[in-house]
């Protein structure tokens, strides 16, 4: 009984109610009236030029492969940290809690430029790259690079707060029953923290892939789709532009969403 | 054996003082007190969980005090399941076995413990599906499975209903003698301790008040503290009357228009007597004896008290009995009915002020 009077209290239409609806309509239409403006102006026959072009189809390979790969890269050190930051008090962890959350407020353009600094030729990084044969810029491994740094904090805050929510008592009736720390962090903690790190990892990869600015600097080529579509906007133009963009907007999408159903049907071990 | 010796933790605004106590093997140990009185610390402290300040702690001689809680070979089981939501019931009970066994054994083993502790039907089960009594039952099993020296308890009865409880209670008993194995069971029920311990403490503000064997702790309780806690329903409030000579005798104790005959050798005073509900016998007819304390009152309630039935008199005071239900049937007692309530001299245990 209680429960439907409070819907029927909810589902009636207050001034209030109205006005905020109205309000969010403004904001939905104005994330909503871009997209759909762009897809309506793409012509089928454009779009299956654009994906049968070879520059693009595998521009959006490259972009695909070393957003992930940069995510499963970083997600073996960022998983552990994660854990370390949710359990341990450690002094200065006020500041490495803002370190980790610097790449969000910096510009991108600046973080590219800061992250060359280190792995350019003269770098350090980029020093010790060339030692064993191999170069950040202009290549997949500068562009995993740029994509990583500004998209790791979502993994790790993520993570984190998953690990917040395994409760303490699990895991140390883990040990108490003799299992080692590494095995209690295999086998109690990253299960129960799992939808949290998945959900992680996927905001942490759709944030690199759409990562333009950074990655523009440490690797113009070989060029990732946020890059190509700049180049064509540039060199021929919005409509030249436009059907690369939808092609690349679809393509994320379906990723996103399958992703999204594969994390969301395994049922949170917690509950 | 576990020997804790004076153990001190400061968990500011309570502490844990100088708390020293010796299980051995195959002991039930009932660390009895309040509930915020350290009971758990303590246990957590014996755990592992919790570093003490200074004191040690001794598991069969070998000093534990700074081991790993991992290493330490003492189970603990919580009041609330921490089973591991993620796992079946089977993996939860072969958790522990994994660290130092094949598959066929683990199999064998999981499959022993799932039939001594009932819970075989429920092996392919999620903990989250499971009811309370059977959720502590499979922590049960999984603890024994780590084969612990020592298995700690913390309240494991108080969220589980009566069946349940007295299920767990047939459960730890077999544990413990079958298996020798020696528990320490940390509880705020008095009625857990008496049909469970063989040993206890009682726990008062972060230090204990006494340690003893079940007979000692009820029986003759040492402080008026321990003797209101562990539950001794009849607690009068009086003055003894001094003594005549030396040794035990027979005196008399006087409470408000009360006057009882009590068997102590205590110097006369301000003082508490108790009578345990069990030695107060209620009969139809007066039968005075110099010995006894003989009393005529009306019943004013009748109590079921799950070991027996708590026939609750009025003689100015209330004072309880405890009886059979054969008892309640052949003399018809009822509530209202003039009786007559009677205890030896002997069986009143006077506590100095």
């Amino acid at each position: 009984m209680q429960d439907t009077k409070y819907q029927i209290r909810n589902t009636r239409y207050e001034p209030l109610s109205l006005a905020f609806a109205a309000l969010g309509g403004l904001v939905l239409l104005f994330i909503i009236a871009p997209l759909a403006s762009m897809f309506l102006s793409c012509s089928v026959p454009e779009l299956a030029e654009t994906a049968t072009d070879n520059e693009v189809q595998s521009s959006i390979w490259l972009t695909l492969w070393t957003s992930m790969a940069a995510t499963m890269l970083f997600a073996i050190a960022a998983i552990p940290f994660s854990y370390l930051l949710a359990r341990k008090d450690f002094p200065l962890k006020g500041l490495v809690t803002a370190i980790i959350d610097l790449p969000i407020v910096i510009p991108h353009s600046a973080a590219g430029i800061a992250l060359l600094g280190i792995v350019s030729k003269n770098g350090v990084l980029g020093k010790a790259a060339t030692k064993i044969g191999f170069s950040f810029v202009g290549t997949p491994a500068g562009i995993m690079a740029a994509m990583a740094f500004v998209s790791i904090p979502y993994l790790i805050n993520s993570a984190r707060d998953g690990f917040l929510a395994v409760p303490v008592r699990l895991e140390k009736s883990a040990l108490s029953l003799g299992a080692s720390p590494l095995r209690v962090f295999l086998t109690v903690s990253v299960p129960l923290a799992w939808r949290s790190i998945l959900s992680g990892s996927i905001l942490m990869w759709a944030r690199g892939m759409s990562e333009f600015g950074a990655v523009l600097i440490i690797a113009y080529h070989p060029m990732i789709t946020p890059v190509l579509i700049y180049e064509r906007f540039g060199a021929f133009g919005l409509k030249y532009a436009r059907p690369a963009a939808v092609l690349f907007i679809v393509v994320c999408l379906v990723f996103l969403v399958v992703l999204r159903l594969l994390a969301g049907g395994k049922n949170n071990a917690q509950r | 054996m576990l020997s804790v010796r004076e153990i001190c933790k400061d968990l500011t605004p309570f502490a844990i003082k100088d708390v020293s106590f010796e299980v051995s093997s195959d002991q039930y140990f009932v660390l009895l007190g309040r509930t915020g009185v350290g009971k758990s610390v303590l246990l957590e402290t014996i755990a592992g969980l919790v570093r003490p300040d200074t004191g040690q702690i001794l598991l069969d001689g070998k000093d534990i005090t700074n081991e790993k809680m991992q290493k330490r070979k003492i189970a603990l089981v919580f009041q609330n399941s921490t089973l591991f939501p993620h796992m079946t019931v089977y993996n939860n009970i072969a958790y522990p076995l994994h660290c130092r066994n094949g598959r066929i054994q683990i199999r064998q083993r999981v499959d022993e413990l799932a039939e001594d502790f009932e819970v075989r039907h429920l092996l392919s089960a999620k903990p989250q599906t499971l009811s309370g009594g059977e959720s502590q039952r499979v922590s049960l099993a999984r603890a024994v499975a780590s084969e612990p020296r020592c298995l700690l308890l913390d309240e494991p009865l108080s969220s589980l209903d009566t069946k349940s409880r007295s299920q767990m209670r047939a459960l730890l008993r077999k544990i413990n003698a079958q298996d020798r194995m020696q528990i320490v069971h940390v509880t705020h029920d008095y009625t857990e301790a008496v049909s469970l311990a063989t040993h206890v403490a009682v726990m008062e503000a972060g230090t204990i008040a006494q340690v003893g064997t079940v007979e000692q702790i009820f029986q003759r309780p040492k402080s008026e503290f321990v003797a209101r806690f562990v539950g001794i329903r009849n607690f009068f409030k009086g003055r003894l009357q001094e003594p005549h000579g030396n040794g035990k005798a027979t005196r008399r104790f006087t409470s408000g228009s009360l006057g009882f005959s009590v068997l102590t050798g205590s110097p006369g005073g301000p003082g508490f007597v108790c009578v345990r509900s069990e030695d107060v016998t209620i009969s139809n007819t007066a039968s005075p004896t110099s010995a006894r304390n003989n009393f005529e009152g009306t019943i004013a309630d009748v109590v079921p008290a799950g070991i027996g039935i708590e026939v609750i008199v009025d003689i100015g005071v209330e004072i309880a009995a405890l009886v059979s239900s054969d008892s309640i049937k052949t003399l018809e007692l009822a509530c209202g009915k003039k009786v007559w309530v009677s205890f030896k001299a002997s069986a009143v245990k006077y506590v100095e002020e």
